[in-house]
């Protein structure tokens, strides 16, 4: 018998951590102190990810969570460099609206999370599962194919299993569309200053 | 290796076998990053002082200066942990470790070897190339939290031009993951065994110019000269660490002779064959094939030779790049990203696709890289007699 677990003491502690850092970001009044702890605390889901076994998810948290938050940092370090920004404070009221809308939607994942009895330990005890990690299934997924359904023999079932294309050309074009406009947006008013300095001579 | 070590411990605290293996592998990587960066940093004054017609360093240890790097080391111990007034003391203290966790947790998905791997993941890639890039926010802390002007100009530099040179890269990373049709650095490697004409890099002309950018990209986000900019000492004294000194700076200099390194492994992996030399050396003494456990791990152990090779050969040429071209102006930086490296990645992204569909395998060599590919693709491709006991593999797949 083991005397620690090790899964059970770096899923506390990634836990712990993510919970710590996330509180920290509400106690904070230090909006770049603010978007470090939630970097640290989104760093630490994705070792939660890690533990369960869950590469891809967790990589993806780095790039995308994490790597994001970049953004939100730097926007933080450009907004409070010149001061007015430097501490945020909020006000009572908000505090308790916070308290509310947040405190509401734990209570609803709480309860959710506790009423599935399939999550509860089983009576006879974990048995240890050698699992196969690897990407590949949700790759072909998103190509179209449902490799994890190949077993499938009823014909009906498989029309509706035909993986994920759509969905992700779909975001894929909107992801496009996006860069497209932002890039429009971006991008200085030749013709406009054009006109102007014609204007001018 | 946990349960090689559980047979030495009594019963009560076989617990221990797991914490001392992941401590022997942490050490072992933590070595390869600290030796890395000291010999680093006296390659780089020989190779600098070189190509200026110096000598370099000649008295420390002996003629050619060997234990410069550790002087300066004791020299920085010595030094006064000093910090400015007004700077924001927690993120300032914290900032230099946030940089080389980020530089070394990307080793913990680099193999050294076949199958010589921290933590073996099917992503590996996408893990190195998505933890590397986090080594930029130790950099804008480190610039907002000194309340320095040069800190945060620095800093701001080093934000735009890390997170613009993200783009090219992903597009360069994702060009021999393309081919292999993996993520997994180990099973990458292994596709490019044999003669050097099965490195990836001679597989077609676009994935040779795919190097090119690759490397030019990687230079940039790692912030080596000509991509400086962030510590350009002649405009910002030193850039985001304007401010440190001490153990804290040299901690800056670690994690970027780390990420250099790390960089220079992944163009070696997906590129350059990984831990296979250019001659199957290995193969010919029967080594790689061998069922003697004794002489795998030697030519593992020459395969790690090999690829320690290829990673110091590429930060030697950072290196000579960095001492050779004078640094880019900021709109030069972001010209090169966005107008050459972006658009010829893209191109070359494309020409890829559309050479693995005509010619699939080499140019030279047909390769068959199905085989090598995770094997279960094959299985069910093989036909519809997908056996009763694979579904429990699937089933718990899905509980993850």
């Amino acid at each position: 018998m083991e005397a620690i677990n090790w899964h059970s003491f770096f899923f506390m502690l990634f836990g712990l951590l993510a919970c710590g850092f996330a509180l920290g970001v509400v106690l904070s009044s230090n909006i770049v102190r603010m978007a470090f702890y939630l970097v640290l605390s989104l760093g630490a889901t994705s070792g939660l990810f890690f533990l369960a076994g869950a590469d891809f998810v967790g990589a993806m948290q780095l790039m995308i969570y994490v790597g994001g938050t970049l953004v939100l940092l730097i926007f933080g370090v450009m907004l409070t460099a010149k001061g007015p920004f430097i501490s945020m404070t909020t006000s009572a009221g908000e505090w308790v609206l916070g308290a509310i809308v947040g405190g509401s939607l734990l209570a609803v994942l709480f309860s959710a999370a506790t009423s599935v009895d399939a999550w509860q330990t089983a009576p006879g005890g974990v048995e240890r599962i050698e699992t196969q990690v690897t990407a590949t299934r949700l790759g072909m997924g998103l190509l179209g194919a449902r490799v994890d359904k190949l077993e499938e023999k009823d014909p009906e079932q498989l029309a509706g299993m035909s993986g994920y294309l759509l969905p992700f050309e779909i975001v894929s074009v909107h992801l496009l569309v996006v860069l497209i406009g932002a890039a429009y947006l971006a991008r200085p008013k030749k013709r406009a200053i054009r006109g102007a300095g014609a204007d001018l001579l | 290796m946990a349960d090689y070590l559980q047979q030495f411990l009594p019963e009560q605290w076989q617990f221990l076998a797991y914490a001392a293996a992941a401590l022997v592998h942490c050490v072992l990587l933590i070595n390869v990053v600290a030796v890395g960066a000291l010999i680093f940093i006296w390659l780089e004054r020989k190779v600098s002082g070189r190509i200026q017609d110096r000598l370099g360093p000649t008295r420390v240890g002996g003629k050619f200066g060997w234990l410069q790097t550790l002087a300066d080391g004791l020299k920085l111990i010595t030094k006064e942990d000093l910090m400015p007034d007004g700077a924001d003391a927690m993120l300032f203290r914290i900032a230099p470790y946030i940089s080389f966790c980020a530089s070394f947790c990307g080793y913990l998905a680099l193999p050294f070897a076949d199958n010589w791997v921290g933590a073996r993941l099917n992503v590996a890639v996408f893990f190195i190339v998505a933890v590397l890039g986090l080594e930029v926010f130790g950099v804008i802390l480190a610039g907002y939290a000194s309340a320095s002007k040069w800190s945060l100009f620095g800093a701001m530099r080093e934000a735009a031009q890390v997170v613009s040179y993200e783009v090219p890269l992903g597009m360069c990373v994702v060009v021999p993951v393309l081919i292999a049709g993996t993520m997994d650095l180990v099973a990458i490697g292994q596709m490019q065994s044999g003669w050097f004409v099965n490195w990836f890099v001679f597989h077609d002309p676009f994935t040779f110019i795919t190097f090119w950018v690759y490397f030019t990209c990687a230079t940039a986000s790692v912030n080596r000269a000509p991509f400086d900019l962030a510590e350009a000492e002649s405009e910002l004294v030193a850039g985001f660490h304007t401010e440190y000194s001490g153990l804290r700076w040299s901690i800056f200099f670690m994690a970027e002779y780390g990420s250099m390194f790390a960089v220079s492994g992944l163009a070696a992996i997906l590129f350059f064959g990984g831990w296979n030399g250019p001659v199957p050396l290995t193969h010919w003494l029967g080594l790689a094939d061998s069922t003697n456990s004794l002489l795998i791990y030697f030519g593992n152990f020459l395969g790690m030779l090999n690829f320690v090779g290829k990673c110091v050969f590429g930060v030697t040429f950072m290196m000579w790049v960095r001492w050779t071209l004078p640094r880019l102006r900021i709109d030069q930086v972001m010209t090169t990203c966005l107008k050459y490296c972006t658009p010829i990645a893209a191109a070359m992204f494309l020409g890829v696709t559309l050479w693995t569909y005509f010619l699939p395998g080499g140019l030279i060599i047909k390769n068959n890289y199905g085989s090598v590919r995770e094997g279960w693709l094959l299985e069910a491709q093989s036909g519809a007699e997908v056996t009763a006991d694979e579904s429990p593999t699937v089933a718990s797949n899905s509980n993850r």
